[in-house]
């Protein structure tokens, strides 16, 4: 069993209730910190933990926190980013269910360290009950007074306010976010300025997702110290995971990032392998953005290594032959699922939810769409993979937010590792109809050291 | 006319109350979730009732209405079923799911039944992949959707709807 620190308690009878959580040592975390630390204490055990960001970036938290603006007399604000809509991912949504007491405390000490006398969750529109469930629990906090006026006495007052979106996967991009808790159109702004110095009302402002925050909780416990010591190298900690696609027991785990891949999937602490006998042909590891990898890259490196589920090892041999913890949403084909097809979904996903801005990512989301649907539909031609691959390349890095690189990643990847399935669906547009392309050679062993 | 209750009316305030003076433009998404509510989808004259509630120009509420997909910019059914068409959705059979619904019911994603209570809607991932396939229905979401599932979900739903008539 490898360690829990955020869902150990997940699943104690009542933990959503504050007696429960407190009795089985909640806010414990709000008291070191708030009694005993100052704010740049606080930012300085962060730092030293390794923590990163686990809304997909995987920037140091620490360090982000490090660089927001403190000018005198301007309130500053924190922002939970609870938005969570990338394909894949549903870690967010099971934490603020099962353990919404978990994030409220770490936002506390985390309002705490920043400065931040009113904090907003922002959660997608779609999450209506936990808004619920998420209000209750502030509210217990309230009424046992770890909210409010001079919290224990330290002279921090905070807040905790939860605001619903609408529908708009663009508004977990962090300015979009901010855009829209201002109560304007999901767009993102033009990096700089960066939210660190001018966010939400103008104000320094810092974004951070649920399971970040949540991440803080134990590391005040227990200190930078033994918090490190959980993971390898600069995957630290812990992380969340989620499970979907064609395995046995799809779910959230939390995981210390020292497992390898084969594990993950064929474990019965985990995944617990693929339904009905059937083979493994290919896996998205971070969530819809990053790239899909075939079973034989996915299981080892195009080294030979092993492949891990952490933050170096998943992104090995770069976008050429490895992919990216990303968001942590993990999906898993088995051999009877059609790579074209899925593609064909996500370039649907991306182009529906592209604010328009940017011309690349306008038109070009909707064109892949448009030619991806043909090659499915058998009626691609040749040349049009290539096309596919060169408006790739156009949106890539020219646009106003990584939406636009987003979009690009999950084509390009596909193209790379599964181009005979294309090919196949544009020379058999009537096979193609009838039945997918399959394992192929997919689950190959590789030969070693495949030049990039 | 288009004016909420009292009890919407304090809650509009007290979302205002969360934000710095002046910012009350912040409110407008919590509270055209709230005129949704209310009346079930957003008119024109709902959002003009909006704007003046939040000292807006009309324009601002209309930007925002048409911006974000959770919005019903025109009557819906009763009950609409929101379902998830993405990959891993797909990948356990959402596709099924969509056709078995529009046979059953005899419309297509996007249509409303004749007798105005259905509406099917195909949506993007919801944050449910490993429970899928889904959909979303009102506040709540019904998961590891089978055609079984989907029959006791319409039975249901024609149930709920002739006690309330
Ligand atoms: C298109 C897009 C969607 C995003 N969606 C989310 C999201 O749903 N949740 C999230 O935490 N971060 C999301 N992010 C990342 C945020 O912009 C931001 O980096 C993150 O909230 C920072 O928090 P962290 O440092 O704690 O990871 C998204 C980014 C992009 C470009
Ligand atoms: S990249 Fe796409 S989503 Fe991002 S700002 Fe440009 S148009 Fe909008
Ligand atoms: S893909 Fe359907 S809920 Fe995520």
């Amino acid at each position: 069993m490898s360690k829990k620190l955020l869902l150990e308690k997940a699943h104690v009878e009542g933990i959503r209730t504050y007696d429960v959580y407190r009795r089985e040592g909640g806010y414990r975390s709000v008291e070191k910190a708030l009694k005993t630390m100052s704010p740049d204490q606080i930012t300085e055990e962060v730092k030293k933990s390794g923590l990163r960001g686990r809304g997909g970036a995987g920037f140091p938290t620490g360090l982000k926190w490090s660089f927001l603006a403190k000018p005198a007399g301007v309130p500053r604000y924190l922002v939970c980013n609870s938005d969570e809509s990338e394909p894949g991912t549903f870690k967010d949504r099971y934490l603020m269910e099962f353990i919404p007491h978990l994030l409220v405390e770490g936002l506390i000490v985390s309002s705490f360290a920043l400065g931040s006398n009113r904090t907003f969750i922002y959660i997608r529109g779609e999450y209506a009950w936990i808004v619920d469930i998420l209000e209750q629990a502030i509210e217990e906090a309230k009424a046992n007074g770890w909210l409010g006026k001079n919290i224990l006495g330290s002279g921090f007052d905070c807040e905790i306010y939860v605001q619903r979106g609408a529908g708009a996967y663009i508004c977990g991009e962090e300015t979009a976010l901010i855009e829209s808790l201002e109560g304007k159109r999901g767009n993102p702004r033009i990096k700089p300025p960066f939210p660190a110095v001018k966010g939400v009302w103008d104000s320094p402002t810092v974004v951070n997702n649920v399971e970040t925050i949540a991440a803080v909780v134990p590391i005040i416990n227990i200190g930078a110290e033994e918090y490190l010591k959980i993971g390898v190298g600069k995957s630290t900690g812990t992380k969340l995971i989620s499970a979907c696609g064609n395995i046995n027991k799809p779910g959230v785990y939390e995981i210390d990032m020292t497992i390898s891949v084969e594990e993950f999937i064929y474990s019965d602490e985990y995944c617990g392998g693929i339904p009905n006998g059937k083979k493994l042909k290919a896996c998205i590891p971070g969530g819809s953005s990053v790239p899909i990898l075939p079973t034989n890259l996915l299981l080892k490196t195009a080294k030979g290594e092993t492949r891990y589920m952490n933050y170096e090892s998943l992104s090995d041999g770069g976008f050429a032959t490895g992919s990216m913890m990303g968001s942590g949403g993990f999906i898993v084909f088995d051999e009877d699922q059609c790579v074209v097809r899925h593609t064909l979904t996500l370039a649907r996903f991306y182009r529906h939810e592209s604010c328009g801005q940017c011309s690349p990512c306008r038109e070009g989301t909707g064109w892949m769409e448009k030619i991806l649907k043909n090659i499915e539909y058998g009626k691609g031609k040749m040349s049009d993979i290539d096309l596919l691959w060169d408006i790739q390349r156009k949106i890539e890095g020219n646009t106003i937010c990584p939406l636009g690189d987003a979009a690009a990643w999950p084509v390009a990847a596909a193209i790379r590792h599964f181009r005979d399935e294309f090919e196949w669906h544009v020379n058999n547009p009537d096979e193609c109809q009838k039945r997918n392309y399959g394992l192929a050679h997919y689950a190959d062993p590789r030969p070693l050291a495949v030049p990039a | 006319m288009v004016q909420f209750p009292e009890n919407k009316i304090k809650k509009v305030q007290e979302i205002i109350a969360r934000y710095p003076e002046g910012k009350q433009k912040s409110a407008l998404i919590p509270v055209l979730h709230l005129a949704q509510e209310e009346f079930g989808w957003l008119s024109s004259e709902t959002m003009d009732y909006v704007a003046s509630l939040l000292k807006l120009e009309p324009i601002e509420v209309y930007e925002v209405a048409t911006f974000y997909s959770m919005y019903n910019l025109k009557p819906v059914g009763r009950y609409m079923f929101e379902v998830c068409q993405t990959g891993p959705c797909m990948l356990r059979g959402s596709d099924n799911i969509i056709e078995y619904i529009g046979q059953k019911l005899g419309i297509k994603p996007g249509e409303t039944t004749a007798d105005g209570l259905f509406t099917l809607k195909t949506v993007e991932c919801l944050g449910a992949c490993g429970y899928a396939p889904m959909m979303q229905m009102g506040k709540f979401y019904r998961e590891h959707l089978t055609k079984e599932k989907v029959d006791a979900i319409i039975d249901e739903c024609r149930t709920k709807a002739s006690t309330l008539n």
